[in-house]
């Protein structure tokens, strides 16, 4: 299986295909509804946003609390299409990539071709499985949104599905009705 | 008369709730061992293989299966001659649910509809009590996630939509949540009743098991068409493009007014937790 180092270069972008299964390790930030209603009050106020979005790549997920000597709890990615009316600001913003579930808009779809992004799709419900992927947690921003706050994750074998590229193919459009 | 005093009903809920987050049904297991046999599409293979590795995960390092362990469903039977000693049975139920999300490191996803202020410890949580007859009470525990909940929805349909209009409903709520509530996804159904009723009677069905069929046989059969349609629709695991949506629908009837036919479709993720305990 291919396996992908983060962040995405442009070479990765070229060459990855809707459908394709990879394997993703690197610094991904975990950020959902709340975050992503406070980073876009930032943008509309000129604010710094709290992480470097150039290049970076967001994961839809609140995880679970870590247990003692474990770096996380369950964190399974969370239904991507509430993110829809902000995922198109960061990506012109810089951001690369995406992980989430489950079918986006099509003005995300645009915006990753625009700018060159892929969306990747963890498995939704496999919580356990994504928190034995994680090697280290630190927060980044919000603490007082609890699983809602911005986390750095550095993650290995991450594995994930391409769902939309930066060429228009989209996963959930082959689906076979 | 029995008494039961409200303590053992608050560790029974702690118990359910321990249990429940952290391990995947054995109808559901099943369920999704099946689909995975009939599954020919590979995405939606290698999803269904992880969502298996991930169970085997979770009941390992006793960590929950999903990390959204969901709003907390209680379904209480309590006999007419049982009398609770104590605190009152909803507050019993918080405080099990309280000190299970503190000490399984569950995550608290109950917050304010408006500022979404965080509670903080997962409660209220939402019960429901039936009295049935006899010096028992039955309770089984349900975390409900909010990917599949976000996408069901109730119909009041006329009495001349009849059958064809109830499978059409159900159908058309699945297809129209696609990719989104994490299928394979479990259907439960409410038909008849009032607007509350019939909602109330589709999160019931979610306690009934997968595969088994309403007694009444017109029901029954309503359940096997709407799934044989469901699973036509193509979607798949994760809607990955594949053959199997849903791993079953459940059906729960109860009687209506003559104007009208309410048809309620509560959506379950392929992540079914629940938990029974009888005291």
């Amino acid at each position: 299986m291919k396996k992908i180092n983060l962040p995405l270069s442009e070479r990765d972008v070229k060459e990855l295909r809707a459908g394709e299964s990879v394997l993703l390790s690197g610094k991904i930030y975990t950020a959902r509804d709340c975050a992503h209603k406070r980073m876009k009050e930032y943008i509309a106020e000129g604010k710094p946003l709290p992480f470097d979005v150039r290049g970076a790549t967001i994961y839809y997920a609140g995880p679970c609390p870590a247990k003692m000597g474990e770096a996380i709890g369950s964190c399974g990615p969370t239904t991507s299409a509430r993110m829809n009316s902000y995922a198109p600001m960061l990506l012109n913003s810089g951001l690369k990539a995406i992980i989430g579930k489950g079918e986006m808009s099509e003005e995300v779809y645009s915006a990753l071709r625009y700018n060159g992004g892929v969306y990747f799709a963890a498995i939704g419900g496999a919580g356990a499985l994504y928190a034995s992927k994680v090697k280290t947690c630190s927060l980044v921003a919000f603490p007082e949104l609890l699983s809602e706050a911005v986390y750095e994750l550095s993650v290995e074998d991450f594995p994930v599905v391409v769902a939309a590229d930066a060429f228009g193919g989209n996963i959930y459009k082959n689906n076979s009705k | 008369m029995r008494t039961i005093s409200s303590k053992e009903i608050e560790n029974a809920v702690y118990s359910l709730a321990l249990k429940a987050c952290v391990s995947l049904t054995d109808d559901c297991a099943a369920a999704l061992r099946s689909a995975r046999e009939k599954e020919s599409s590979l995405s939606c293979a290698y999803a269904l293989d992880l969502i298996a590795e991930n169970a085997e995960i979770a009941k390992q390092r006793h960590i929950p299966v999903c990390q959204d362990t969901g709003l907390a469903v209680v379904w209480i039977e309590i006999g007419n001659e049982v009398f609770v000693s104590g605190d009152t049975i909803g507050d019993a139920v918080n405080e099990g649910v309280r000190r299970a999300y503190r000490d399984g490191y569950f995550r608290k996803s109950v917050c304010d509809p408006l500022t979404r202020a965080n509670t903080g410890d997962n409660t209220p949580a939402f019960w429901h009590i039936e009295i049935v007859k006899g010096d028992k009470v039955d309770i089984s525990f349900l975390p409900k996630g909010f990917g599949s909940e976000n996408m069901s929805r109730i119909y009041m349909l006329t009495p001349a939509e009849g059958r064809e209009g109830i499978i059409d409903c159900i159908v058309k709520t699945v297809e129209e949540a696609g990719s989104r509530p994490c299928p394979p996804v479990i259907v439960g159904v409410g038909i008849g009743g009032t607007f509350d009723g019939c909602a109330l009677l589709a999160k019931k069905a979610l306690f009934r098991h997968i595969g088994s069929l309403n007694p009444r046989k017109e029901v029954a059969e309503i359940e096997q068409e709407a799934l044989k349609k469901i699973n036509a629709l193509g979607i798949g695991c994760q809607g990955f493009g594949g053959k199997v949506t849903a791993l079953g629908v459940i059906c729960e009837v109860m009687p209506t007014h003559i104007a009208g036919l309410p048809v309620a479709v509560n959506i379950q993720c392929h992540a079914l937790r629940r938990e029974r305990a009888v005291l």
